[in-house]
Formats: structure tokens, C-alpha cells, sequence
């Protein structure tokens, strides 16, 4: 029974990994350091959706969010930052406002969550969930999965569109 | 040591949702501020699977994970396509340069 015992060691050595790298994201002044810390951030929780027993989720948060968002950024940052104020180009203000606002924010949700009362059910062991979730896909979930195509393709054009700009210009 | 449940999750879930709006408050570089909204989007999807593992017998939440997941590739891609464009027009892609609109 080592899995029994190993599972809350992997949960907290992932939450560190999630928490401290999302708190990185916040407050780093490199934005460079910020992006980093945003794929540790995701990976992170790619493993802690494993744990929960959703590997499909986990290998399409790896897919998109890794894969794509994350290189988009990195992208967009180097096309805008300025190489030579890199050290300082994710200044941030207001740090004390904000930090109220979050102590309340914080106060109200870790209230909610530790207060507990949800419907539990039992946790049966973590079977495959591609199968189910295909099926769900092409059955009870079919206008959604055909609206996101939509949204996908009005998304492509329209990021097409807004970076392409000064092309038109030339064109008169 | 405490069995790991759906609480230990929901807290996860509640600090990285804090310091992705800690982001969004305190953020001057556009860039930045898309990355606490991705931080936000991923913790609303830790909840989504956390309670569907949980609290339900479905897999109704990982498939809003999914949605969450494609929308936010969208709105990734969206978000950063503008900021190139406010790049394009100010030179700059800090969020209080970009007051045109302002009296």
C-alpha cells in the first residue's frame, strides 16, 4: 500500500511547486522570470488534474496552456519589451490597496472553503476518461462542442485581423 | 498526516486564484495582467476538477475544464493580438500609457 502513502507527499511537493510559482508570477520584476514561473505554475497543475484523476485534462492543459499560451507570450514579450529595460519591465503600483483588497478576498473565500458542508461521494479508484469524455463530446455536449469551433475559428480570424494592421495600412 | 480531500485542493486552488488578482490589481505591463488572468482560469479549473473528482459521479466538470481550457487559448490569443496592436500605436504596452479615451 506505498500508494497510500505517497499520495500526500506528491500533492504537497506539486501545491509548493503551484503556489510559490503563481506567487513568482505575481510579484517578479522581470517578466521574463514572470513567464517562467507561469510554466511552473501550469505544470503543476497539470499533475495536481492527474491526481484528481483527469488525465485528458492534464495532457491538454500540458498541450495548450505549455505548448501554445505560454510560447504566445513569450512571443508577445519579446516583440514589445524593450531589450534594455528588461530587468524592470513588469513594474507594478498600487501594491498596498491591492494587498487590502486580497486580505479580504482571502479572508471570505478560505472561510468559504474550510467551512466546509459539500456533498461528498465516495472517490472510486481513477479510471481512463478519454473514452467517456469523447462519447460526452459528440452526445450531451454537441452544440457546445460546435460553438467552440466557431469561437475558434472567429478567434483565429480576429487575432489575423488586429495583428495584421499595418499591412492594410499599406495598402491604403 | 491528514488524508489528502477536497479541502486541501479548494486551498490550492484559492491561493493561486489570490495571487493571480494580486497580478491583475497590481500589473502596469499589459502582458503581465494576462498572465493573472490565466492564473485566475486555472484555478476556477482546479475547483472544476477538484469537485468533479469529489463531490460527483459525472464528468460534467472536466468537461467545462475543457471549455475553460479552449477559451482561454482564445482569449490568450485575442489578449496578445491587441497588446501587439497598443505596441504598434503607443510604442509601449504599459496599461497607464494607454489613456486616449480618457477626459
Amino acid at each position: 500500500m506505498s500508494e497510500f502513502s505517497l499520495f500526500p507527499i506528491v500533492f504537497y511537493l506539486l501545491a509548493a511547486v503551484t503556489v510559490v510559482s503563481a506567487l513568482g508570477v505575481a510579484l517578479s520584476n522581470n517578466i521574463f522570470y514572470s513567464a517562467i514561473a507561469l510554466m511552473g505554475t501550469l505544470i503543476g497543475m497539470a499533475g495536481m488534474y492527474l491526481m484528481l484523476a483527469a488525465d485528458f485534462v492534464a495532457v491538454v492543459q500540458i498541450f495548450v496552456y505549455v505548448g501554445g499560451i505560454l510560447v504566445l507570450t513569450l512571443f508577445a514579450i519579446n516583440l514589445t519589451s524593450r531589450i534594455g529595460d528588461v530587468s524592470v519591465s513588469n513594474r507594478s503600483i498600487g501594491r498596498l490597496p491591492a494587498l487590502g483588497l486580497l486580505g479580504v478576498a482571502a479572508v471570505v473565500m478560505l472561510r468559504a472553503v474550510v467551512g466546509g458542508g459539500w456533498n461528498l461521494v465516495d472517490v472510486g479508484a481513477a479510471v481512463p476518461t478519454i473514452a467517456s469524455l469523447g462519447n460526452a463530446f459528440l452526445t450531451d455536449y454537441i452544440l457546445p462542442f460546435e460553438l467552440a469551433s466557431l469561437v475558434l475559428l472567429a478567434a483565429l480570424v480576429g487575432a489575423v485581423v488586429l495583428s495584421r494592421k499595418e499591412l492594410k495600412e499599406e495598402h491604403g | 498526516m491528514m488524508e489528502i480531500g477536497l479541502t486541501h485542493f479548494l486551498v490550492v486552488s484559492t491561493l493561486v486564484f489570490l495571487a493571480g488578482m494580486f497580478c491583475v490589481l497590481t500589473r502596469r505591463n499589459a502582458i503581465g495582467i494576462l498572465m493573472g488572468v490565466e492564473l485566475i482560469l486555472n484555478s476556477a479549473n482546479l475547483n472544476y476538477l477538484a469537485f468533479s473528482r469529489y463531490s460527483s459521479v459525472t464528468y460534467d466538470g472536466q468537461m467545462f475544464a475543457i471549455f475553460v481550457i479552449m477559451l482561454a487559448a482564445a482569449e490568450a490569443a485575442i489578449g496578445l493580438a491587441i497588446v501587439l496592436g497598443i505596441y504598434q500605436t503607443f510604442h509601449t504596452i504599459d496599461v497607464e500609457a494607454t489613456d486616449t479615451l480618457r477626459l
